[in-house]
């Protein structure tokens, strides 16, 4: 990539704060501070839609200056602004600021999860009688794939889904009851799906989170099984099968 | 080539999601709309199920903003390989792109850049339009951008005026054209020439589609740089600018673009009817170029 051309060095004085002395005469121009203020103006906005709990969580004002921070540092890779930010979860990590908000984070990776669920293919979700047609023999080597909107993670010693469906406005708390005034400080899991082309989400175990990680590694159903067992000692296979199936999160098997 | 396939259009609207149930229910004669097909370029999902629900009842143009066709380098290959999917999904009335730059290397910049009007740059801004057509198996229609520095500053000049450099594309590569008369009464405003001289040099034959938008003043610098803001209804000597036009030309399909401040379907509804009584006047006053 050639980075001596004219177009390279307008568009390095658009990224920096203020243009190096061998910069372009036309970025001296009063009026070139319009393109620099509508590029930058665009990331930051771009991460405000895609960032939404984060940006309530923190106001506008700090969110718009991480934004800032972050649009410099990391320009958009793509032309579709939806899928921006895909580091602003670990860019917010590593800020020295946020070192005092050790969910905000864990929130913003929720807030990708909820894009990237938006975003996924679309496929038919299995439903029970694909998994009780099966023989008995059939179902221990089953492979059972996630469905391509599905998103999950466990969030270790922070209460991050409740946080985080607390900033959302477009929380269905009959989805997820928890009264945000009962914050407790303890892990928690998510499970984002898709049915009816909108995306919803549960509360998910730990052990259905392993389960999960295990199906989209390619385990057969009983490695599977196994692996959510191990986490979550005493877990009931039959009601994780049948929340997994309810809420769309899995794949029709082959 | 003249613009047929889109002599059924009348005045359109940009698509906002928050309108959707309203625009698919919407029968008004002649209404289409449009969006920027980078907000669907996406696996699956809501998006792409909204948008063909609006195009199973009303023709859609795709308006791209990231092709970056004055850029220096080619399309994205990626990008354009998807925008092909979806124009043959969608099978858009027109599909359109701006003259402008929106990416260096890898890194896109979310805005409609300038660049120094030169032969070079026409070469090169052909040689892109010309993939993409290829790759889209269609011809697109290019935007006049709107212009906020002067034509000369420093080391900076054009070598080509733009109706010029736009008659050359057309000639060059066979493109369509998009008149956007708002982006001419901000670029008129800023640079200081006369608009309607503009449109009367535009080149009328190639016109498949014309934008018409509102402005607003520059916060900083005031009412001196008129900004592209598309957050305020169109203003009357835009409208002025869409009747000489049609006048001169027969009725085209018109776009009313909205982004700030967004009022309500009906809203926007009444104020394209503007357009669509430009267009049906002229309609009768001057006989269509083109019958299909």
């Amino acid at each position: 990539m050639s980075v001596n051309t004219p177009l390279h060095a307008l568009a390095q004085a658009i990224w920096s704060e203020a243009p190096a002395d061998e910069a372009p005469a036309i970025t001296r121009h009063p009026a070139f501070a319009v393109y620099r203020n509508t590029v930058l103006k665009g990331c930051v906005d771009a991460l405000q839609a895609n960032y939404p709990a984060v940006a309530r969580l923190v106001g506008d004002d700090w969110f718009q200056s991480a934004a800032t921070l972050y649009a410099r540092a990391h320009p958009p890779v793509d032309g579709r602004l939806v899928l921006y930010g895909a580091d602003f979860a670990d860019f917010l990590a590593r800020m020295e600021a946020t070192h005092q908000l050790p969910y905000l984070a864990p929130v913003a990776r929720l807030d990708r999860m909820w894009t990237l669920s938006h975003v996924a293919a679309d496929a038919p979700p299995a439903l029970p009688q694909h998994i009780t047609s099966l023989p008995a023999e059939a179902l221990a080597t089953l492979k059972l794939a996630p469905h391509p909107a599905a998103q999950w993670a466990w969030f270790d010693g922070i209460p991050a889904r409740t946080l985080w469906c607390s900033n959302r406005s477009d929380a269905h708390p009959e989805a997820d009851p928890q009264p945000p005034g009962d914050l407790v400080w303890r892990g928690e899991g998510a499970l984002l799906t898709r049915p009816a082309l909108q995306v919803q989400w549960a509360p998910a175990s730990l052990g259905s989170i392993c389960f999960l990680d295990a199906c989209a590694q390619g385990a057969p159903l009983l490695d599977a099984a196994q692996a959510a067992s191990e986490a979550e000692p005493g877990l009931d296979l039959a009601q994780l099968m049948a929340q997994l199936l309810d809420a769309g999160a899995l794949q029709v098997p082959n | 080539m003249a613009p047929t396939a889109a002599l059924h259009l009348g005045a359109g609207l940009a698509l906002k999601p928050q309108h959707f149930n309203e625009a698919r229910d919407c029968r008004d004669s002649g209404l289409w709309f449009e969006v920027h097909p980078e907000n669907y370029l996406v696996d699956g999902g809501p998006r792409l199920h909204w948008l063909e629900v609006i195009r199973a009842h009303h023709p859609v143009a795709l308006h791209g903003v990231s092709l970056s066709l004055a850029g220096e380098d080619p399309p994205d290959a990626a990008h354009l390989q998807r925008l092909a999917a979806l124009v043959r999904r969608l099978q858009p009335a027109l599909v359109s792109e701006h003259l402008a730059w929106s990416r260096t290397g890898s890194h896109y910049l979310p805005d409609l850049l300038p660049f120094q009007r030169s032969t070079a740059a026409l070469q090169r801004v052909a040689r892109h339009v010309a993939q993409v057509q290829d790759r889209l198996q269609r011809p697109i229609a290019i935007e006049n951008p709107s212009h906020y520095l002067p034509d000369a500053f420093g080391d900076w000049h054009h070598s080509w005026d733009e109706v010029d450099f736009l008659a050359e594309l057309v000639q060059r590569t066979g493109c369509q054209l998009l008149l956007d008369v708002n982006n001419v009464q901000v670029s008129a405003h800023n640079l200081g020439f006369s608009a309607n001289a503009y449109i009367d040099r535009f080149p009328g034959h190639a016109v498949a589609e014309i934008h018409v938008a509102g402005h607003s003043s520059d916060p900083l610098l005031g009412a001196g740089l008129l900004i592209d803001s598309h957050d305020a209804p169109v203003a009357p000597a835009v409208w002025a600018l869409l009747n000489r036009f049609v006048a001169r030309h027969g009725p085209r399909p018109v776009l009313l673009e909205r982004d700030g401040n967004v009022p309500a379907f009906d809203t926007l509804r009444q104020e394209s009817s503007t357009a669509a009584d430009i267009l049906a006047h002229h309609a009768v006053a001057l006989p269509l170029e083109v019958t299909p």
